[in-house]
């Protein structure tokens, strides 16, 4: 049982403040850490694996300075997100040489490639390898040692369905066993499958903390844009203001459509066929306008 | 795993150097030392006055400073790019380890490529009248080791490390060592013809450098470049992708 602990970190590259003062704990458990892309996530994993310092505040591994520390090493896994590997070798030696760099030998090696269930490729050259596979055989080189604590940068990035599931369940496995499993995604349906604990970083900073559920509704709850086409659009419009979950429409004669703004997100969904039924109009377009992200997180800085 | 050296940090370094398509400088150049060795006896004849010439202005000024630029940049400087290294250093084991190990094998690839075919061309040549194959190859051998210290280092400080090499080799070693006195005292090339002189027969080799400080410089250049190598390697940051 490892606890990672990071306390008022801070990183700056220049001018740029990458991660702002952040203090947060990483316990046993699968967490996901939540943000957009150049949120800051790779700056704290990399100051949390022991690549990068700390402008500011401290980061440690029970009680230990992670930093110019070459020991945390024998309890850390570290998966990154970068693609290059040792192209030239195949990944039963990949896994081998990454063994024997901690001591051990071709047994570990062994068990952690049928762990991965890459055995069947473990000859061929990792140059041959699709991303998948890869990513199969980086998760097989962090885990040889058994590492209390495993960290994966987007370790789902370019993995089909299958093989996204085949991972979520071993990584889902390692939590159980008591590990400390912190990955990064900037998904939320990935992190909601996985993790049980989520921390969100914004901007570099600290967004949010806790149960998945909580932060989910936080991130549902914010008003909605939608975009709708109808063959009547103000007979809609009429419709649909009647409706407490909707707190704005806008005519755009230009695009000839609806620009609705909905606060309740569960009830407007249900809402909008329904009345769009009762009143015999046709529904041609219903899209959201303004799901980025980005859009989402921004709100869940303000909230 | 608190030894200097680790089987598998050399056994990734040597297949990862020899394995890059920059690998094949390393064979031709000593090939095409060879070959002009072999041609200048075909159509001079052995003549210690063109082999002093062959092996001191190509072999021991071009060739030598050139390998040890791809084997000693070679040896770290494409993993650290690449990130790859991150596999070998988030490992228990001790960054001057790391460093010893790879300054070990780029010494060692540098050797069998710069100062073997040396020794060879030197006896083709000549046939080591004058002590001039064994001079000029121990020669080839003390600079070795100093530029693949020196260009480890390299390796580990800038991403240029190739260019910047390169730059000091071709022009600081061959040109400016040819053309301005005071250049040549930094050189290890002259440091390495210090001992040439001394192994070869009297009068055949001749350096800008006495034998002390020649030595003493060979030390301390090998020595701090190493030194500093582990010490930025123990601090080495890996940018995100971000």
């Amino acid at each position: 049982m490892s606890t990672l602990t990071l306390e008022n970190v801070s990183r700056w590259f220049g001018n740029v403040v990458a991660v702002n003062d952040i203090t947060m704990t990483i316990g046993p458990g699968v967490t996901g850490l939540l943000g957009p892309n150049g949120a800051g996530k790779s700056t704290l994993l990399n100051m949390m694996g022991g690549f990068l310092a700390p402008s500011n505040g401290t980061v440690t591994l029970d009680d230990r300075t992670v930093w110019r520390n070459e020991s945390i090493y024998r309890d850390i896994g570290i998966v990154p997100e970068r693609e290059a590997m040792y192209d030239f070798l195949t990944g039963r030696d990949f896994v081998l040489a990454n063994a024997e760099l901690h001591g051990l030998g071709r047994k570990e090696a062994a068990r952690a490639l049928a762990t991965v269930d890459m055995e069947h490729a473990q000859d061929r050259r990792i140059s041959t390898y699709s991303k998948g596979m890869r990513q199969r055989v980086k998760m097989a080189s962090a885990l040889v040692h058994e590492p209390s604590v495993l960290l994966l940068d987007e370790p789902f990035n370019g993995m089909d369905p299958r093989q996204r599931m085949q991972l979520m369940e071993l990584l889902r496995h390692m939590g159980d066993e008591g590990r400390t499993v912190l990955f990064s995604s900037h998904i939320l349906e990935e992190v909601e499958q996985l993790a049980s604990h989520i921390e969100v970083i914004v901007a570099g900073r600290h967004a949010a903390s806790g149960d998945f559920r909580r932060i989910r509704r936080l991130m549902t709850d914010r008003p909605h844009r939608y975009l709708v086409r109808s063959d009547d659009d103000r007979a809609l419009a009429a419709a649909l203001i009647a409706d407490p979950s909707t707190s704005g429409i806008e005519v755009d004669l230009e695009e000839g459509a609806l620009r609705i703004q909905a606060v309740d997100f569960g009830r407007f969904t249900t809402l909008l066929p329904r009345v769009a039924r009762d009143h015999g109009i046709r529904l041609l377009a219903v899209s959201p306008s303004d799901e980025s992200l980005e859009s989402v997180f921004s709100y869940l800085v303000a909230a | 795993m608190s030894s200097l050296v680790h089987p598998t940090a050399a056994r990734l370094t040597y297949r990862a150097l020899l394995g890059r398509r920059r690998a094949a400088i390393l064979f031709a150049l000593p090939v095409l030392l060879l070959v002009i060795a072999i041609a200048v006896r075909a159509l001079t004849g052995a003549d210690d006055t063109t082999a002093n010439t062959v092996l001191g202005s190509f072999a021991l000024a071009t060739m030598v400073p050139l390998i040890g630029v791809i084997a000693g940049t070679g040896a770290i400087g494409p993993e650290i790019d690449d990130g790859s290294v991150v596999y070998l250093l988030a490992k228990p084991v001790r960054r001057s380890t790391v460093i010893v190990t790879k300054l070990l094998v780029a010494i060692g690839v540098s050797v069998v490529f710069s100062a073997v075919p040396v020794l060879i061309a030197g006896f083709v040549l000549n046939g080591n009248s004058q002590q001039l194959a064994v001079a000029y190859a121990l020669a080839a051998a003390v600079a070795s080791v100093a530029y693949s210290a020196l260009f480890l280092f390299l390796g580990t400080v800038t991403r240029h490390a190739v260019v910047i090499g390169l730059v000091y080799a071709l022009v600081w070693e061959a040109v400016f060592g040819s053309l301005v006195p005071g250049a040549r005292t930094l050189s290890v090339q002259q440091w390495a013809l210090a001992l040439a002189q001394k192994a070869g027969a009297e009068g055949a080799v001749t350096s800008d450098v006495g034998l002390a400080p020649a030595v003493v410089l060979l030390v301390v250049v090998t020595g701090a470049a190493t030194w500093y190598a582990a010490r930025r390697l123990k601090s080495l940051t890996l940018a995100g992708e971000e």
